[in-house]
């Protein structure tokens, strides 16, 4: 299956990545090739077959809501490429 | 023979007579790594002295003291970079210890300060796609260590670290530890914790020792194993001490050859190895049946949506808000800082598997590749339910060629891809597996042997692979560097 | 004229709990920017999620106190979208198997009863806070991870005030569970509204607007008002709505568009892949069930029932479970035949006090039992109404009893008829001209006497008495 450029470009989008001509051109050739790879798994039938999404047969791992310790803020903010006194700072965000 | 090239397990008997000390270790280490880690490179940010600090801060007293363990790049160490090979995390120094450094330190364990190379987000099967740069094998320096774990399984190989951990998602222990002739084990999910593990697909992921013998694996895995109150998908359940598992006698085991797995695309060399470790076992006294995991082919691609889909998600936090590279472009808007950072951050192979993840995850495209992939993969794991019921282990070939060379397959994903062929299925199945070296080809490549077992049975694993390798020469064998 | 506005709301509450959904992290409001947080709750790389189960019983038990059913097998799932208030740029969220689904909660609006339909209760993360400045905005996660459950209604609210109305009752049921602190002012409960109109004759939904920022149940009701409106002004003028996210001015009292670009939403939901799912045994649930106490609305029409209350002094009193409590304690002692006596210095006085302390009727200092007892003395007519209110006052600050008030104040009400002999004496004398009016006729000089034998008695005087004495007298 081909992955059209617009939709290349959506998804690029939506993972939040640049992609230059020349590198979406590669991608696109790549993308098309697993893709029709993985069609193979149009063949098998999977009519009544449950998902599997959790390989471990447990269930409800839950802990008791008790308050433990939190970093530092200078260990929290130690490695953030831009911070001003204890916040982290980002371009200017419009809502 | 140099301390370097000792096993933990030979070590830790040469420290409790008094013949050397945690200190004479590191520097045969240190010495080791200034002559070969040019050449391998199987560390990273290791300069040219080979000397790196070594974290034993909080090293307890425990039955592993004064042994030092290389790590992989994507398991954090407080305080010591942490970069998963990939430029986005750059100057990363996480404030705490994975589960597994903490546990490894109360045993006395110290940590070697660089870390091992990989591929970038543990994104491949050849350690190429490290932004430091590829590994090699030590082996043979054109042809790559395999991968994702290639740095670590290089070391141990080269006699330039005791022992290391690793992680597996699709085989990135179990396929650099047969391409490098070492040990190396994927355990059961949910065996050993994931705190700590920079994520790729989380419900794939497993952190797994490479070893130069089975002792010492088990040695690594009776230290790593165990529940983690911190991480949700670590099974509270007995570890038992898998030494007890190395007993040399498989007398009357039943073990399963899977016959999709010796098809076309399978080595011939790797072939007569796989089949002359068969005879061996048979030797020894166990049973081989023929068994069918009918949906074999199907797990490269079922594999290939899950973790895309999951590292999309997982590799979603790289912002450049908290940590690790920005674009500090200022004139630029808060997504184009998103855009421009990840651009220049994430090398190729991540950014592919972002796209295709992403993709697999859209909206109209959930059902037909997502969904699909679940469903298949529940019929991969009742493939092994199944064989499981007749046999109590199946043996393979770790990888269907010994170790390519380095630039052979970079340009082509799909057949890089595949190089994970038999690998995968245990990660998918959540099963544990192991390789223990088989063998050699002509030109003097390792082969692996792949052992699996139901879940939460790695002595089974260890104690046929230990069978297997007291009764070879090959682990032995050492690589001329 | 002829157009019904369609309204659904969707709240968000934080959960009381001591730490967040998914680690140890303190949940306290008000605290130093980036002080609670930790490696989980950060995103860190390599952290990974472990879920609160007092968060998780909390989500099952307001399902529950909704009418909701209760998923046997219930999963968290990642709702992936980039922004910087998000640590790890997805959400853990429920998709498709929220916690609870299908309940309804029963409200009154302008004396009529109607039945609000729940579509899910569904338990998440929450976000940072970005703090906005001129060029760059900064994040703070003390709030990233705190437990948030999310209640969404069927689009079947018809009016501001029914919206209104539902959010009221909602409020004091969940402070009833106590699973919440409902501080809006916090920003611990948070209301988004789905707003449309429609002709009354047809039946599809129209194009909707989804309402944001506003920061009270007044607020709420005011920009479902002003919306409701001008999609009425747009649809009227033969314009076209468009599907957008508005945000409320409460300064303006006006809705505008948000500036940001908004896009079509792809959040790739997934099931979370490192939170194994889990089961909800139906025992546990029955127990969970036992736990809720009688909540709001069955209050209400009990204290009617069974106090004979009005259903505006029940809903006064039944609104706070604190409160109701307190009440229910004074109406079950109180012996005397009227509870409307009881009621309305509950109600009134005694509400107003707590009120302008902001605190619970049981934080002012006056026993129940102390309560009934003034309202004893002012009905066998020991003290006066004006008196007993000096008296409440200083049992409010005191939390001394009434009868000690009285004695020390002098405060009791003479109706013996020896000891207001004298005054009603001195009164007449002085008061030749009154009492021959009185005498003539004159009704009103009989109230002025009445009023100077009160002065001599300094008040303390029966009124009552006094008239009947005058009367015989005169």
């Amino acid at each position: 299956m081909q992955i059209k450029e617009d939709t290349l470009n959506y998804l690029a989008h939506l993972g939040r990545i640049e992609l230059e001509a020349q590198e979406s051109k590669i991608l696109s050739g790549q993308l098309k090739d697993i893709l029709d790879f993985i069609d193979q798994l149009k063949k098998v039938d999977i009519k009544d077959v449950s998902a599997t999404s959790h390989i471990l047969s447990i269930s409800n791992v839950l802990r008791d809501d008790l308050s433990g310790e939190s970093l530092t803020r200078e260990d929290a903010l130690k490695n953030a490429p831009v911070k001003e006194g204890n916040f982290f700072v980002v371009p200017k965000v419009i809502e | 023979m140099e301390l370097n090239a000792l096993t933990a397990h030979q070590l830790l008997k040469e420290i409790a007579a008094g013949g050397s000390g945690s200190r004479d270790i590191v520097s045969g280490l240190v010495a080791r790594n200034k002559q070969l880690n040019q050449r391998v490179k199987g560390y990273v940010r290791l300069d040219d002295s080979g000397e790196s600090l070594i974290d034993d801060r909080s090293s307890g007293s425990g039955v592993l003291k004064g042994i030092p363990i290389s790590v992989k790049d994507n398991i954090c160490t407080k305080g010591l970079n942490t970069e998963c090979c990939s430029q986005i995390l750059q100057g990363f120094k996480p404030p705490y210890d994975a589960t597994v450094i903490r546990k490894l330190k109360q045993a006395g364990v110290c940590v070697f300060g660089a870390k091992t190379n990989m591929d970038e987000f543990a994104f491949g099967s050849s350690t190429e796609n490290s932004c430091f740069g590829p590994t090699s094998n030590p082996w043979n320096l054109e042809c790559v260590p395999g991968g994702s774990s290639g740095g670590s399984a290089a070391v141990v190989a080269s006699d330039q670290a005791v022992w290391a951990l690793g992680s597996d998602t699709g085989g990135s222990i179990r396929q650099p530890a047969s391409f490098c002739g070492v040990v190396g084990m994927k355990p059961t999910y949910g065996r050993v914790s994931r705190y700590g593990l920079i994520a790729f697909a989380s419900s794939l992921d497993q952190i797994g020792p490479i070893t130069k013998d089975t002792r010492d694996c088990a040695i690594l895995m009776n230290a790593i194993s165990g529940h983690d109150p911190l991480d949700s998908t670590s099974v509270d359940i007995e570890v038992p001490d898998f030494t007890e598992s190395l007993t040399g006698d498989i007398k009357g085991l039943k073990i399963g050859i899977p016959k999709e797995y010796f098809v076309e695309g399978l080595d011939k060399e790797v072939k007569a190895v796989i089949e002359e470790a068969m005879e061996k076992l048979k030797s020894l006294g166990a049973k081989c049946l023929p068994v069918s995991l009918p949906h074999t082919e199907y797990a490269v691609p079922v594999y290939y949506i899950i973790a895309t889909a999951e590292a999309s998600s997982n590799l979603a936090r790289f912002d450049g808000v908290q940590y690790g590279l920005r674009n500090k472009d200022l004139k630029q808007g808060l997504i184009d800082m998103y855009k421009r950072t990840r651009q220049e951050g994430f090398g190729q192979e991540a950014k592919r598997r972002i796209i295709l993840g992403t993709f697999v995850l859209s909206h109209g495209y959930y059902d037909a590749y997502y969904l699909r992939a679940l469903k298949v993969r529940t019929l991969i794991k009742q493939d092994f339910d199944r064989a499981f019921r007749d046999v109590d282990c199946l043996i393979t070939p770790t990888s269907p060629t010994p170790a390519f060379r380095i630039g052979e397959r970079i340009k082509d994903p799909l057949k890089m891809y595949l190089s994970d062929i038999f690998t995968i299925s245990a990660n998918l199945s959540g099963i544990p597996a192991i390789s223990v070296p088989a063998g050699f080809t002509r030109k003097g490549l390792p082969v692996g042997l792949q052992i699996l077992s139901e879940p939460f049975t790695e002595g089974m694993l260890l104690r046929v692979a230990h069978a297997f390798e007291q009764n070879t020469p090959w682990h032995k064998e050492k690589p001329k560097l | 004229m002829n157009y019904q506005p369609v309204i659904g709301l969707e709240v968000h509450l934080h959960l009381k709990t001591k730490s967040k959904a998914f680690c140890g992290c303190s949940t306290e409001f008000g605290k130093e920017p980036n002080s609670q947080v930790c490696p989980v709750c950060l995103g860190f790389p390599g952290s990974l999620p472990v879920l609160n189960q007092t968060a998780f019983f909390y989500a099952v038990k307001t399902g529950l106190a909704l009418n909701c059913s209760i998923a046997e097998f219930t999963k968290f799932d990642r709702k992936n979208y980039y922004y910087p208030d998000l640590p790890k740029n997805y959400q853990i969220s429920q998709y498709d198997m929220p916690i609870a689904s299908e309940g309804f909660l029963d409200i009154e609006s302008e004396g009529k009863p109607k039945r609000v339909g729940i579509i899910r209760v569904h338990l998440e993360e929450d976000a940072g806070k970005l703090i906005h400045r001129d060029d760059s905005s900064c994040v703070d996660f003390n709030r990233a991870g705190i437990p948030l459950l999310e209640i969404v209604t069927k689009p079947e609210i018809n009016s501001p005030l029914e919206a209104y109305e539902y959010l009221t009752l909602l409020k004091s049921t969940l402070e009833y569970l106590d699973v919440s602190d409902c501080d809006m002012e916090k920003g611990s409960l948070r209301c988004d509204a789905n707003v449309s109109v429609r002709k009354k004759s047809e039946t599809t939904l129209g194009t909707k607007t989804e309402l944001k920022n506003m920061n009270s149940f007044k607020g709420v009701r005011d920009a479902l008002a002003y919306e409701i409106d001008r999609q009425i002004e747009v649809l009227g003028s033969g314009g076209k709505l468009i599907q957008e996210t508005r945000l409320w001015d409460p300064q303006k009292l006006k809705t505008h568009p948000m500036r940001s670009k908004e896009e079509a939403m792809d959040y790739r939901y997934f099931p979370e892949p490192d939170l194994p799912p889990f089961v909800i045994a139906k025992d546990k649930c029955a127990q969970i069930k036992r736990e809720i106490p009688e909540l709001p609305r069955q209050k209400v029409l009990r204290f009617m029932k069974e106090y004979n209350l009005s259903a505006y002094d029940a809903r006064v009193l039944a609104s706070s479970k604190s409160n109701a409590l307190y009440a229910e304690e004074c109406l079950v002692n109180y012996s005397g035949k009227d509870k409307k006596q009881i009621v309305n210095w509950l109600t009134g006085a005694l509400l107003s006090q707590a009120r302008s302390r902001n605190c619970p009727l049981s934080g002012l200092k006056v026993t129940p039992s102390d309560l009934i007892k003034l309202v004893g003395f002012v009905e066998k007519q020991q003290v006066s109404a004006l008196s007993a209110k000096t008296v409440l006052a200083q049992m409010i600050s005191t939390g001394r009893a009434p009868e000690e008030i009285i004695k020390e104040k002098n405060l009791s009400q003479i109706c013996d008829e020896s000891s207001l002999e004298a005054f009603i004496e001195e009164a007449i004398k002085e008061n030749p001209k009154s009492v021959k009016d009185y005498q003539q006729g004159k009704q009103n000089a009989l109230m002025f006497l009445v009023g100077q034998t009160m002065k001599k008695s300094k008040g303390k005087a029966n009124p009552k008495v006094v008239q009947e004495l005058l009367k015989r007298r005169i």
